[in-house]
């Protein structure tokens, strides 16, 4: 078969650049200081209280970022494929933006405008990471949640789905809630997943802005007294975040797959 | 499911009209995400902008500017993070590209598939803290990689390596790089029809001629959109220098940092500001070269 070699050398190099990371943060993540290997060093997330409420923290984050994210990109991308076809190519670029606007600059900006609000309601607002933080994790998560989102409803008869919920007698918000989003709920889960990912390794606008009790900031700050510590807690994260991802697309494709089929 | 199908009819109060009732009307719709974008990207950006041209006492100046693009240490900050994110994005686009290709052409809904896809999406997003513990996991001083090479005779500290140097920043930025090109350059590489394939060959060409005078004409504006999109992404990429280097590389952002949070000299912060705008306007002449590829690439989508 032709072009197999090709294919081969790419996909043999990608592995190896891939795993070989991964593989040696697994090992040095089980290293027992002075010698052979333990467990110990995913034990510390149970024991060391920073990264404890840390991690609490950055989930309650991810939780209500993720509802925001859904709340605003579904209705939007259901929108924009029902009423605007001509305006999906200018909104797709505009959910670029997020991804090279640096996220050094927005925290100068938020630090900027902290600094000049001091109405008690802002003060009180401004010293909760997870008040402070979620609006704007939601700005970093908008283009990969609107692409993961629009994947979903390309692949579904949107515009029958939701002539039927009408005629039926659903309003907008009903169809989409009830019809559109159970259709679309492994695109949505998806979603959600990769706004986890982005929460637990998030560090520029949380570290600049002193909220320090996120998790990345609490991994990298255990990371300077013990290494073995960070290491295995961010393989920990990025693994269980990907294996969530992998399950939610085979649930998926399993589904697709059945009704195929039958 | 089904039982959510199967619930009683809800009244049809506040239904939108069905048939297009104006653009304006339906543009309504568009409100909440636009102006949420507007309100927490644009917010910060506009800080970053007034602060940016005026003096710690809020009067208008442009010393902040001067100062940010003529002091030696942020003109040395400038270089090495265009360097950066320069290599970095055409390695990535590259490589990526191939990547993406060898897994389109393998079995549809192959675990290949499946597999490429989520890591691609978990990768280009957890950007930042874990990838920069791997790397120094795998090639620090005691990382696994750097004893297996040292095993087989290639001593890379020996030869002046380091993974906090600029070589070892680029080498974790394409961890993220490729995953993204994957994500970006896929569904162009899907619009490329089989029978635009076919009637190559059947006029004779080859493989080589193919792409060469099919396949990657129609694919370069794309290919070079997505390299921009890599570009910015590096270029605004921080997180993987921070837990990398704690700021031993010069790198824009870090300047920024330092300028930000470092003890308040006067005036210190608006140069930070500027800084930031400077970034701002890099970042604006490459997404508007974006927009404009992205027209062109668009030409082949209309079928």
């Amino acid at each position: 078969m032709r072009g197999r070699r090709w294919r081969i050398v790419v996909l043999a190099l990608a592995a190896i650049y891939f795993l070989v990371p991964l593989v040696a943060a697994a090992e040095f993540s089980f290293r027992k200081p002075g010698g052979g290997y333990w467990f110990g060093n995913y034990l510390a997330i149970a024991t060391n209280d920073a990264l404890l409420t840390g991690l609490l923290t950055s989930l309650q984050i991810a939780l209500f970022t993720a509802i925001v994210v859904i709340v605003l990109v579904v209705p939007t991308a259901v929108w924009v494929r029902l009423r605007f076809p001509s305006l999906a190519g200018v909104l797709e670029s505009a959910t670029i933006l997020p991804i090279v606007i640096p996220p050094v600059v927005m925290a100068a900006g938020i630090a900027f405008v902290q600094a000049n609000l001091d109405a008690p309601l802002f003060r009180t607002l401004f010293s909760s990471s997870t008040a402070a933080l979620t609006p704007f994790y939601v700005v970093l998560a908008l283009p990969f949640a609107y692409r993961a989102v629009d994947n979903g409803l390309a692949a579904i008869p949107l515009r029958t789905l939701v002539e039927a919920a009408r005629n039926l007698g659903a309003g907008m918000i009903g169809a989409i809630v009830r019809v559109v989003l159970p259709t679309i709920r492994s695109a949505v889960l998806g979603a959600a997943f990769l706004t986890l990912a982005l929460v637990l390794g998030e560090i520029v606008i949380a570290r600049i802005l002193l909220y320090t009790d996120t998790f990345p900031v609490a991994v990298v700050e255990v990371g300077r007294s013990a290494a073995g510590v960070s290491v295995a807690l961010s393989l920990a994260s990025l693994v269980l975040t990907w294996v969530l991802l992998l399950a939610v697309s085979f649930v998926g494709g399993r589904r697709v797959a059945r009704r195929s089929s039958s | 499911m089904s039982s959510l199908l199967d619930t009683p009819v809800a009244a049809p109060k506040d239904a939108l009209p069905s048939r297009p009732a104006g653009r304006w009307r339906a543009a309504l719709g568009l409100i909440p995400f636009v102006g949420y974008l507007l309100v927490f990207l644009g917010g910060p950006l506009y800080f970053v902008v007034s602060g940016a041209l005026s003096d710690p006492d809020g009067r208008p100046t442009f010393d902040n500017i001067i100062t940010s693009l003529t002091q030696p240490q942020y003109l040395a900050a400038f270089r090495q993070s265009l360097l950066l994110s320069g290599v970095t994005a055409v390695i990535g686009a590259v490589f990526g590209t191939f990547l993406a290709q060898a897994v389109l052409t393998s079995r549809p809904a192959s675990p290949l598939r499946r597999i490429v896809s989520t890591a691609s999406g978990v990768l280009a997003y957890f950007g930042g803290v874990p990838l920069a513990f791997a790397f120094i996991a795998a090639l620090g001083q005691t990382g696994l990689a750097t004893a297996w090479l040292r095993g087989v005779g290639i001593d890379l500290y020996a030869s002046g390596f380091r993974i906090d140097s600029l070589t070892g920043l680029g080498l974790t930025y394409v961890y993220f790089q490729i995953p993204l090109m994957v994500i970006l350059i896929t569904p162009a590489l899907e619009g490329l029809l089989p029978q635009w394939r076919e009637a190559a060959e059947n006029l004779g060409a080859s493989s080589w001629a193919y792409w060469r005078h099919v396949a990657l004409p129609v694919l370069a504006p794309a290919f070079a959109g997505a390299t921009l999109v890599l570009f910015g992404n590096a270029f605004a990429a921080y997180a993987t220098a921070l837990a990398l280097t704690s700021g031993s590389i010069p790198l824009v952002p870090t300047a920024i940092a330092s300028a930000l949070s470092g003890n308040v000299i006067a005036g210190q912060a608006n140069v930070g500001l500027a800084l930031g705008l400077d970034m701002v306007v890099v970042i604006a002449v490459v997404m508007v070269a974006y927009l404009w590829l992205q027209r062109r690439a668009a030409r082949w989508n209309r079928r």
